[in-house]
């Protein structure tokens, strides 16, 4: 789509051959500012965009250095890096910290071999009830939380199954696994199945197959599925919120804390959290442009 | 979404077959869902017909006015979630699309860091960008103070605590789930095409609205359900962000399962807010003709 970019805009179109003739006065500030915006309006916008979608992250990393005075961060009063110094201070936020981890580390092995071995059955074999098997994936994914959280938490009242840490994995566990398939999915189904084919050919059994093509040309779906199911896990607020029982995951712990005034180390962790993930999103877009 | 897990079914891979495998590849995910999703739904069902109270215990007596009278008590809460994630929906529509579109066309060699960028925020924790919103709209912050100074709000006005505030949340938090569709979609628009229709003496405007528009659909329909669902059961907006005067269905169902301790009822409602939006979901994807909308 060709838009008109700013020099063409200022030249009279049709003498742009002859174009020698002394620069004409330049117009006003203002309009050549609304000549400018009327060009770019889109790159504009696209930027007051992102700035709203970055606003609160701002905000968040601010606050983290907050010199606040009592339980509450509501208003900046200056710049101070107590909060980082002391950001276990606050009884049971690591706690929680750790309690998160360990459910993310378990829920994303536990998704991931189940997801990716539905994947290859997906895409590399011929069998029935593959339309029911879709579905069964699909539902998950187009179910608001709060449905698959109310619905555990009546299987598991009716059950007078205990509610605590290993509830709160079979849920992660359970919402994961469409994400991972969905993923590992995608990438089996871009390379070819050729490729395996020409291994059997050469008489290496099936096994080997599976060992020396298949798995390493996956890999990076299911990296990619593991760590969706991870940072999924690691955030989910709202199903842990109904199978938690006592247990205090990260979420949890800012879902309580909010009621009572939410303390800045929460800012510090938040910070920490994003910087490590960012800083990985970015070596892996590096790493990728090498090859 | 549906047809599009359907039409990816056909590609199956080489004809090697061993009748059993694919049965064991998918039997332990398969089960797991089987035992955590779709038997928990029917518990649900159950538990919402259930009657009783919580020192003698709820027994199952097939109490069907659970649902007329949990829908009557609370049809204002419940018809308020699907204004606000309705309104919260279009307006993510409006502010992402050109976003996408900036991205898939004009962003060049930057697209991957564009889109590094929209999905970033992800990576701060979903409660913790909420409670964000409630220190850039506090009463005594820039934006309300700013607000006043323009005459957008009156002298004692609020932005947190109203409608307002718990549907920008909304907007907020879901926006790179639209905006990561509309972009796939408008990324596979051949810019060929675009061409042809300016070289036709097509208004840039016209063109879009015919050849670029119509190829993005299936992203809008996509970027609007996965906006549509979580935003319509959520309850962390309306806590963080408003007043029980803002509560939406969310809201109600949390504190009846978790507080009140009224299981019947907050099954009841669980189980209408399911089945209204898998009806909302299969009328829009049968209504919105992809190939043939404008």
């Amino acid at each position: 789509m060709t838009q008109i970019t700013p020099e063409r805009a200022g030249t009279p179109t049709g003498v742009a051959e002859e174009w020698v003739a002394p620069e004409p006065a330049r117009p006003p500030a203002w309009k050549r500012l609304g000549t400018f915006a009327a060009s770019h309006w889109l790159a504009l916008y696209a930027g007051l965009i992102l700035l709203y979608l970055f606003l609160p992250i701002l905000v968040t990393i601010l606050f983290s250095f907050n010199d606040n005075a009592g339980r509450f961060n509501f208003v900046w009063q200056g710049l101070s890096l107590k909060n980082w110094a002391n950001a276990c201070g606050v009884p049971g936020l690591c706690d929680a910290m750790v309690k998160s981890l360990q459910v993310a580390v378990l829920a994303t092995i536990g998704a991931t071999v189940l997801g990716t071995l539905i994947a290859f059955a997906l895409v590399r074999h011929r069998f029935r009830g593959r339309g029911p098997t879709n579905l069964a994936i699909f539902l998950p994914m187009a179910t608001p939380e709060i449905v698959m959280g109310t619905s555990l938490l009546a299987l598991f009242l009716n059950l007078g199954m205990q509610r605590g840490f290993r509830t709160i994995v079979i849920g992660h566990i359970m919402f994961d696994i469409s994400f991972v398939v969905v993923t590992v999915k995608a990438r089996l189904q871009g390379h070819d199945a050729n490729l395996e084919e020409a291994a059997m050919d050469l008489y290496a059994d099936e096994w080997t197959t599976f060992r020396k093509i298949t798995l390493p040309l996956a890999m990076p779906g299911i990296v990619a599925g593991a760590l969706l199911a991870f940072a999924l896990s690691f955030d989910d607020f709202v199903i842990t919120n109904f199978v938690s029982g006592n247990e205090v995951t990260f979420p949890m712990f800012v879902w309580g804390a909010a009621q009572r005034g939410i303390p800045p180390q929460v800012n510090v962790m938040a910070t920490l959290m994003f910087v490590i993930a960012v800083t990985a999103a970015l070596l892996a877009l590096i790493i990728q442009r090498r090859r | 979404m549906a047809a599009a897990v359907e039409t990816e079914t056909e590609t199956a891979g080489s004809g090697r077959t061993r009748s059993l495998l694919p049965y064991l590849l998918l039997a332990p995910g398969l089960i797991w869902l089987l035992v955590f999703f779709f038997v928990p739904m029917l518990t649900l069902f159950q538990t919402s017909l259930q009657e009783g109270s919580l020192q003698t215990g709820y027994t199952l007596t097939w109490r069907v006015a659970n649902y007329t009278e949990a829908l009557r008590e609370f049809s204002s809460q419940y018809l308020r979630s699907f204004a606000y994630a309705g309104i919260a929906t279009v307006a993510a529509l409006l502010l992402g699309y050109p976003l996408a579109y900036f991205i898939a066309f004009r962003a060049g060699r930057y697209k991957n860091l564009f889109l590094l960028l929209v999905v970033m925020p992800l990576l701060v924790s979903f409660l913790v960008r909420t409670l964000a919103w409630k220190i850039i709209l506090a009463d005594q912050g820039v934006i309300v103070s700013a607000l006043k100074t323009i005459g957008l709000l009156p002298q004692y006005g609020r932005v947190l605590a109203t409608s307002s505030a718990v549907i920008a949340g909304l907007t907020y938090n879901y926006l790179p789930y639209m905006i990561l569709p509309l972009y796939a979609s408008l990324e596979k628009v051949d810019p060929r095409l675009v061409e042809a229709a300016q070289d036709l003496y097509a208004h840039p405007f016209t063109a879009f609205r015919k050849v670029t528009l119509p190829l993005s659909m299936p992203g809008v329909v996509a970027g609007t359900l996965l906006m549509f669902i979580p935003a319509a059961g959520d309850f962390v907006h309306a806590q963080f962000l408003g007043t029980p005067s803002q509560y939406m269905i969310g809201n109600v169902i949390e504190s009846r399962f978790l507080v009140i301790l009224d299981y019947p009822t907050a099954a009841a409602l669980s189980f209408v807010l399911m089945l209204t939006i898998l009806v909302l979901v299969l009328v829009y994807l049968r209504r919105v003709d992809v190939e043939e909308v404008l």
